[in-house]
């Protein structure tokens, strides 16, 4: 899976440059946010801008590192959702769950 | 015999690597439907999200990931109705005891049923010859 990584204002974060987070790749996503709780990060910014498509696995995914923030007293933020990726969250209620931002800098204010 | 405009039958191995080839066959054709009076892009999404979804349950679920199986695939137009067939050789399931997510409980799995049933107008999981098989219609009209 194609991810970047990059750590601004003790922020970490990841951009997944993947059209699709899907039961084939989001268990890499899933374990390199394990790996950055895991070493001490606190802070996770996902940025989805480039994912047009969601499937339960890949929401699964930011479910699990979610929990791994809340387990390791971390934050998990989200930002730059496309519409219909949007959309699954408002489906399956995760909408209520995490912090989701119009834009990276306006959630790299939100830490 | 039932008229019949469109029928595409496909079989791919048992792994996750083709989601993303069906994923977008099953959109492209919905793109397609120029009957389809409702906004195609949403529905073109969401038959690519279902598809996706039942593939997975075939191939992790229904057969256990052997990546020797095959999952078989017929997505048919009738006349106003859309139907997708996702075939597996495994044990099969009873899709109506799959209780529907706990919102209040943060759980990673158990969402797949849910979005297949929120986004189809009918669904049934049952036996056929040598497995199961899930159907899902979504009416276009």
């Amino acid at each position: 899976m194609n991810l970047n990584i990059e750590t601004r204002n003790e922020v970490i974060i990841i951009y997944v440059n993947e059209e699709r987070l899907d039961a084939h790749n989001s268990g890499d996503l899933k374990s390199e946010m394990q790996r950055l709780f895991e070493e001490g990060t606190k802070n996770i910014l996902v940025d989805l801008h480039d994912v047009r498509f969601i499937d339960s696995s890949g929401l699964g995914a930011l479910v699990s590192g979610f929990k791994n923030a809340i387990s390791h007293q971390g934050n998990l933020k989200l930002s730059t959702l496309q519409t219909q990726v949007k959309s699954m969250f408002e489906l399956t209620r995760l909408h209520r769950v995490f912090e989701i931002f119009p834009s990276t800098a306006e959630a790299l204010e939100n830490f | 015999m039932e008229k019949r405009a469109i029928e595409i039958d496909i079989k791919v191995p048992n792994q996750t690597r083709y989601l993303s080839l069906i994923g977008r066959i099953g959109e492209d054709l919905a793109k397609e439907l120029d009957k389809y009076c409702g906004d195609r892009e949403t529905l073109a999404y969401h038959i690519n999200l279902v598809l996706t979804e039942a593939m997975v349950n075939a191939i992790k679920y229904a057969n256990a990931e052997d990546p020797d199986k095959m999952v078989h695939i017929i997505i048919t137009i009738a006349d106003n109705e859309l139907i997708i067939r996702v075939y597996d050789n495994g044990q099969g399931f009873d899709i109506n005891s799959i209780p529907p997510p706990d919102f209040e409980k943060l759980e990673d799995r158990g969402r797949g049923v849910f979005i297949i049933k929120s986004l189809m107008d009918s669904v049934r999981y049952h036996a056929v010859e040598g497995g199961n098989v899930l159907e899902m219609t979504k009416r276009l009209q």
